[in-house]
């Protein structure tokens, strides 16, 4: 089929193709044309969809979980219920959301605009991905109905071993191995994008950052999921066949099984983060009109962060007995990680300093994302700290720390990116002002929930409490007040969002100002993107980009 | 007495009271830790309002592009906190080590942890008390006695899954791994009662795994040590007390105490007819809670046969020890079903 | 890089209403050029086998641990895999390595003949090696040689009653060899050289399948006798002594137990779980051969096999998954869809063949070969 579209690369007369009336989105039509789309914008738009009700899902048990704890004892729960309900917002917001939500969402819509090709390498590959992770999504959904998994996300033997809810361990250690595929196929599609099919003049340093972000994390998902899959396929086997590997009762050894699990789930802390700190390199540069600060060096620590990050994992055992040499060689591995971590904070500020800073929704979330983020990793001093791990290890803090980074971090980023890819998705402009409210109310509730923790948590309140001392009760009310805030305030996201779909003005081809590729496509993009090789410029050269009135978007001077 | 823990602590102190000679190391450490991060925090969210504001976008106003590098700033800002860290890094592994080597000549306490409750077993053979908790969840918990300015340590086992033992206080932690002994030592060095806490997740009760430590001078420990040894001679107080000290109270029900599940209730059981989850009946008599003690699986009632499995108690319990359960049992026979 | 360059610049010229007239069909849309194309799809594989690499590494790592804690249990179990068995295998598999690289070479020179003829040999070295492997899982079973919980070797004794195993492994590559046959009569009723070419290797492989099984018997049959002869001692004593050590297991292998942290006397019989029974221990203690009554039981032989059935098991489903796309190239083969430019599904499955033959390499001494 042929596409009616100009090659961006020619002479722009703004006001006739910034409106297309012929997009990837009406490109062809029906039900099948969605579900077996080979289009990478299209198992884009379908993963977001899908992240963002796997959102919702682990939200709802979120509110389930602080309301529960409004009372010391007595919650509206059983201890048995408050323990399904906790690991299903664990495993569904790890394996389900947070996992998927930048690269396999975000980044399959980017990924190649960004880059300049028409699609991934592989896009039958990418759609089976999709439906892999449909697949996990309904063997979590069967867990999660048959009968209860009461495991915690982490399927520690031996209870994962001797718990009663057989069915449920195994239907999600199952989810958990096919959602692995799914992550290990994504990321094989995108380091083999990258790597082979960047177009004329798209050298490696004239890469995007996000796409340094998503390179690096694919290199994580390719080399620590495989790891994953084996320990949970033993894990099942344990169930099935009793093979006794992690069961101290056929001589096999639980510390092990802790060990081949955060091999992979510590690396997977960093799939997490790293393309969260990919699209605040974009926010950042954007919204403030001005090249990103030091390139080389955030590109260069997002790979650290990766080959770093496979060599922490020991200290999540802290407390589990091992030798002390191994467990001082954790402890000093890990805090190499901070300090990548740390150059890029102070290289998004750089990025501010004697910049043009508009004030917008994706922009106050990019802000927010800064400093929570940053409180996130200072707490994360403490923890990797051995002395005062041994008091903080299981508690609240450790709670509150990764919520900060997870949730403070991806989550408000990935909100940001949304937000800040919303027109050229869609094609339609969302309400900034209360879109800006949105992350206001989102900002409060989020440090009024877990900032309370952190004081919970030094005060030696331990995690997975269904019931707690009648002395921590105040804090805990307030988190949980905090908790309904923030639920308040991304309900009100998702609003503004659903309402731009419905009477949002047209989107312009570059709204925000933007010098990367996906910009010099109209919104939303044409089916193959490119009709022919765009010509590919330094991404964060703003000099020749102005605003024009006249069309209501930003255009490239020539 | 009262052991509520928020009686011993002004209720918003970021730390709660130290009472081991670890305490010292880690609050200064975690001080330490914590200015630093005050450092970098408040600069970092200044500049970051400043920036905001001062290079807003606005008409006649647009920024200089130029500032995209500076290596004397990069290098500054990558080798400072590279210093600092190595710092904490430092000061955190030393401390450590110091908790890891566990010095001779220490008060060894056996701890056995199992679903969903602790149990103490001192140098004589003795066991722990079990003692009423005002205000807490828990209605009754373990006390484990230990004297003051000593060198104890714990030598620790599980029945079943993982766990891990807590004490805030003495800002000690060690999980607990069955298959394997895991030790933890600490030196006390204040009087008082102190919260024990199970910080890896277990299970149903998981938050209801906790006992209270009290630390007391040297003679009142040597009266705990032998009292420890002591069983009532009245058999219906000395089943009492095994229905406490054996951890029958953390999943049956008896009178008004102990949990209410996931194991069934005593109350009013003794002399009828209970069915079971194969579909037949048996008497509750003496040899059927005999049996349920020694092979709980044996006979599960019916709607507890996926319940959590009770262990069982054969070689734990002598003779005279479940007769005066039984007796226990019995003196329930007309208490009505409390609750569930 | 500079290939990729020079090609866009011919095929900037196209741009417009019809992009795709200069894409061949084997070439996918999105591609610029055939070299495109076989780059990304190569790099895609390595990247994949990284990935199995990674995958069988978690087995490796439990290998090694629980080796390092056991070294006798692994010696003793190792005993009753039949070496010769194993090294047939390990023959037929790097056999099918030479003939799947001898495919790639033909793919590329266009002997459609010879492709099919290569493929059709790589798949047949499968089935015989998944024929042989059915026999020695079958006796193994048969023996209550089973993985952690369900090993009861010591209460069957050597001998076990017949069970019937190998009927049951048989009996799906039974049925499919049926259908392939009818398949093949089919094919040659109605004359079609491509049905005929297909059929052809299926049918092959499904026959050689039952010629390994015959192999593994006479081979396993042999061994018996041996093992009678002279070797006789050495599995019947484990097998009558141990009835009675099953009901205390624990207690037997405490004394085996010492405690890496040098601890005071433990008040209580530490569990035959404990860690760390450092592996000195045994060393020290003159021979290998005294520790075989503990040894022998669930606890300690059980992990052994657990190890063994997880690794050649996710091993052989790695073979059956090499035969599917074998098969699927047979069919490509057979329409002649490769020439010089487009040889890459065989080149790829090559190197995952390649990788899973390699894996036997490292699986055979481990398990096989320890004493």
């Amino acid at each position: 089929m042929s596409v009616v579209d100009r090659p961006i690369a020619s002479p722009v007369s703004p006001e006739a193709d910034s409106y297309p009336t012929h997009h990837f989105l009406n490109h062809s039509k029906g039900f099948l044309s969605w579900a077996l789309t080979l289009d990478h914008k299209r198992i884009g738009l379908m993963y977001l969809v899908g992240v963002m009700a796997s959102f919702a899902l682990g939200g709802l048990f979120a509110l389930m979980i602080r309301i529960h704890l409004w009372n010391f004892k007595d919650g509206w729960l059983s201890n048995q219920t408050y323990n399904q309900v906790f690991t299903l917002h664990g495993a569904i917001m790890v394996f389900l959301f947070i996992i998927p939500s930048v690269p396999a969402a975000l980044g399959n819509f980017l990924l190649p605009i960004m880059l300049g090709t028409k699609d991934v390498a592989f896009p039958r590959l990418n759609l089976s991905s999709f439906y892999l992770w449909v697949t996990g999504l309904v063997l979590f959904l069967t867990a999660l109905s048959v009968t209860g998994l009461d495991t915690g996300w982490t399927f520690y033997t031996p209870y994962s071993i001797e718990t009663s809810q057989g069915g449920a361990v195994l239907a999600a250690t199952f989810g958990v191995f096919v959602l692995g595929f799914s992550s290990i196929f994504t990321g094989l599609n995108f380091i083999v994008t990258i790597n082979t099919m960047r177009p004329p003049g798209m050298t490696w340093f004239r890469m995007p950052l996000f796409l340094w972000a998503v390179y690096a994390t694919s290199i994580i998902q390719v080399l620590a999921t495989p790891v994953l899959g084996i320990t949970v396929l033993l894990l099942s086997a344990e169930r099935l066949l009793g093979i006794g590997i992690f069961d101290p009762k056929l001589n096999g050894d639980p510390v092990t099984f802790q060990h081949f699990f955060w091999f992979y789930s510590h690396p997977a802390v960093y799939i997490m983060i790293l393309p969260a700190m990919g699209i605040i390199s974009e926010l950042m540069s954007v919204h403030c009109h001005k090249g990103i600060f030091g390139y080389r060096m955030i590109a260069y620590s997002s790979i650290a962060i990766a080959l770093f990050g496979f060599l922490v994992w020991g200290h999540h055992m802290f407390t589990s007995g091992m030798a002390d040499v191994t467990a001082v060689v954790f402890s000093a591995l890990t805090f190499t990680v901070s300090i990548p971590s740390a150059i890029k904070v102070f290289n998004w500020l750089g990025t501010m300093y004697q910049g043009t800073v508009s004030l917008n929704t994706p922009m106050l979330y990019a802000l927010a994302f800064i400093f929570l983020f940053t409180i996130g990793g200072l707490t994360g001093l403490p923890l990797g700290a051995l002395s005062t791990d041994m008091h903080f290890h299981d508690t609240y803090f450790v709670v509150a720390h990764f919520h900060y980074v997870m949730m403070g971090g991806t989550l408000v980023a990935f909100l940001g990116g949304v937000f800040h890819w919303w027109p050229k998705m869609t094609g339609r402009m969302f309400n900034d002002k209360l879109g800006m409210v949105s992350a206001i109310i989102v900002f409060i509730g989020f440090n009024m929930t877990f900032l309370p923790q952190f004081v919970l948590g030094s005060r030696g309140m331990p995690r997975r409490y269904a019931t707690y001392l009648p002395e921590f009760q105040p804090l805990h009310q307030l988190s949980t007040i905090g908790s309904l805030t923030l639920g308040a305030g991304l309900f009100l996201a998702l609003v503004v969002l659903l309402l731009s779909l419905v009477n949002g003005k047209k989107a312009p081809r570059n709204p925000w100002g933007g010098a990367t590729l996906e910009w010099m496509c109209s919104s939303p993009p044409p089916h193959d993107n490119f009709s022919s090789a765009p010509t590919v410029g330094d991404p964060y050269d703003f000099s020749d980009i102005e605003y024009d009135g006249r069309v209501g978007s930003y255009v490239k001077r020539s | 007495m009262n052991f509520i823990l928020a009686d011993k602590v002004q209720p918003y102190a970021w730390f709660p009271d130290g009472a081991s000679s670890f305490v010292p190391q880690v609050d200064f450490l975690f001080t330490v830790i914590m200015w630093i991060c005050v450092l970098f925090f408040v600069p970092i969210v200044i500049a970051m309002g400043y920036f905001m504001w001062a290079f807003r976008e606005r008409p006649g106003y647009r920024g200089s592009p130029e500032a995209l590098h500076n290596n004397l700033i990069e290098i500054t800002w990558t080798v400072v906190p590279t210093i600092i860290v190595v710092w904490i890094f430092w000061e955190g592994a030393m401390g450590y080590l110091d908790m890891s080597r566990i010095p001779k000549g220490t008060i060894d306490v056996n701890v056995t942890a199992k679903k969903w409750q602790w149990a103490f077993k001192y140098d004589n053979g003795g066991e722990h008390e079990v003692a009423a908790v005002e205000g807490s969840v828990v209605k009754e918990l373990p006390i484990l006695v230990l004297p003051v300015d000593r060198d104890i340590k714990m030598i620790m086992r599980s029945d079943d899954v993982l766990h891990s033992f807590y004490i805030p206080a003495f800002r000690a932690k060690r999980d607990v791994v069955p298959g394997r002994y895991n030790y933890l030592w600490f030196h006390t060095t204040k009087e008082g009662t102190y919260d024990l806490f199970c910080t890896e997740y277990c299970g149903d009760n998981h938050s209801q795994m906790l006992a209270k430590v009290k630390v007391v001078s040297e003679a009142e420990y040597q009266k705990a040590l032998a009292k420890a040894i002591q069983e009532p001679e009245d058999p219906l107080e000395r089943g009492k007390l095994l229905y406490k000290r054996q951890g029958c109270s953390t999943c049956h029900n008896a009178g008004a105490e102990g949990a209410s599940g996931p194991g069934p209730s005593y109350n009013g059981s003794w002399g009828k007819k209970v069915a079971l989850e194969n579909g037949s009946e048996v008497d509750f008599d003496e040899n059927y809670v005999r049996e349920s003690i020694l092979n709980p699986q044996a006979k599960a009632r019916k709607g507890y046969g996926k319940a959590s499995p009770m262990n069982s108690y054969a070689g734990k319990l002598k003779d005279e020890q479940i007769d005066a359960l039984i007796t226990f049992i019995k003196s329930l026979e007309n208490t009505a079903a409390a609750g569930k | 890089m500079t290939a990729i360059q020079e090609t866009h610049s011919t095929t900037d010229h196209h741009h417009g209403d019809d992009h795709h007239h200069d894409h061949p069909s084997w070439l996918a849309h999105h591609f610029d050029d055939a070299e495109q194309q076989y780059d990304s799809g190569k790099l895609g594989m390595w990247l994949f086998l990284v990935t199995e690499v990674l995958f069988f590494s978690g087995m490796f790592c439990a290998y090694a641990l629980y080796r390092n804690r056991n070294p006798e249990v692994f010696e003793f179990c190792s005993s009753f895999l039949n070496e010769k068995l194993g090294a047939i295998n390990t023959g037929v598999l790097l056999f099918s390595s030479l003939t799947m690289a001898w495919a790639v070479r033909a793919a590329q020179l266009r002997q459609h003949q010879l492709l099919v003829g290569m493929l059709g040999a790589t798949l047949g070295c499968a089935a015989i090696f998944l024929g042989v492997k059915s026999v020695e899982y079958s006796h193994k079973w048969e023996l209550g040689l089973l993985p952690g919980k369900f090993y009861v070797a010591q209460l069957e004794g050597h001998h076990g009653p017949h069970k019937g195993y190998l009927e049951m492994l048989c009996a799906v590559p039974a049925l499919i060899t049926f259908l392939l046959a009818a398949y093949a009569v089919y094919a040659w009723a109605t004359k079609s050289i491509f049905h005929q070419r297909v059929a052809g290797p299926l049918l092959t492989a499904g026959i050689c399948f039952f010629g390994g099984v015959l192999l593994g018997q006479y081979l396993e049959a042999q061994e018996e006798a041996s093992k009678s002869h002279g070797g006789h001692h050495e599995h019947h004593a484990m097998a009558q002594g141990h009835v009675d050590h099953d009901s205390h297991e624990h207690a037997a292998a405490s004394d085996t137990h010492t405690h890496d942290h040098g601890a005071p006397a433990v008040p209580e019989v530490s569990p035959a779980v404990a860690m760390g029974g450092s592996p000195d221990v045994y060393v020290a203690s003159e021979e290998v051969n005294t520790p075989k009554a503990e040894v022998n039981q669930r606890s300690m032989a059980g992990l052994f096999f657990s190890i063994y059935y997880c690794m050649t098991g996710v091993h052989a489903i790695h073979i059956l998954g090499g035969m599917l796309v074998i098969s699927w190239l047979i069919i490509k083969a057979a329409r002649e869809e490769f020439h010089e430019q487009y040889f890459g599904p065989v080149d790829n499955v090559g190197l995952y063949w390649h990788l899973v033959d390699f894996i036997w390499i490292y699986l055979f001494p481990l398990l096989y070969l320890i004493t």
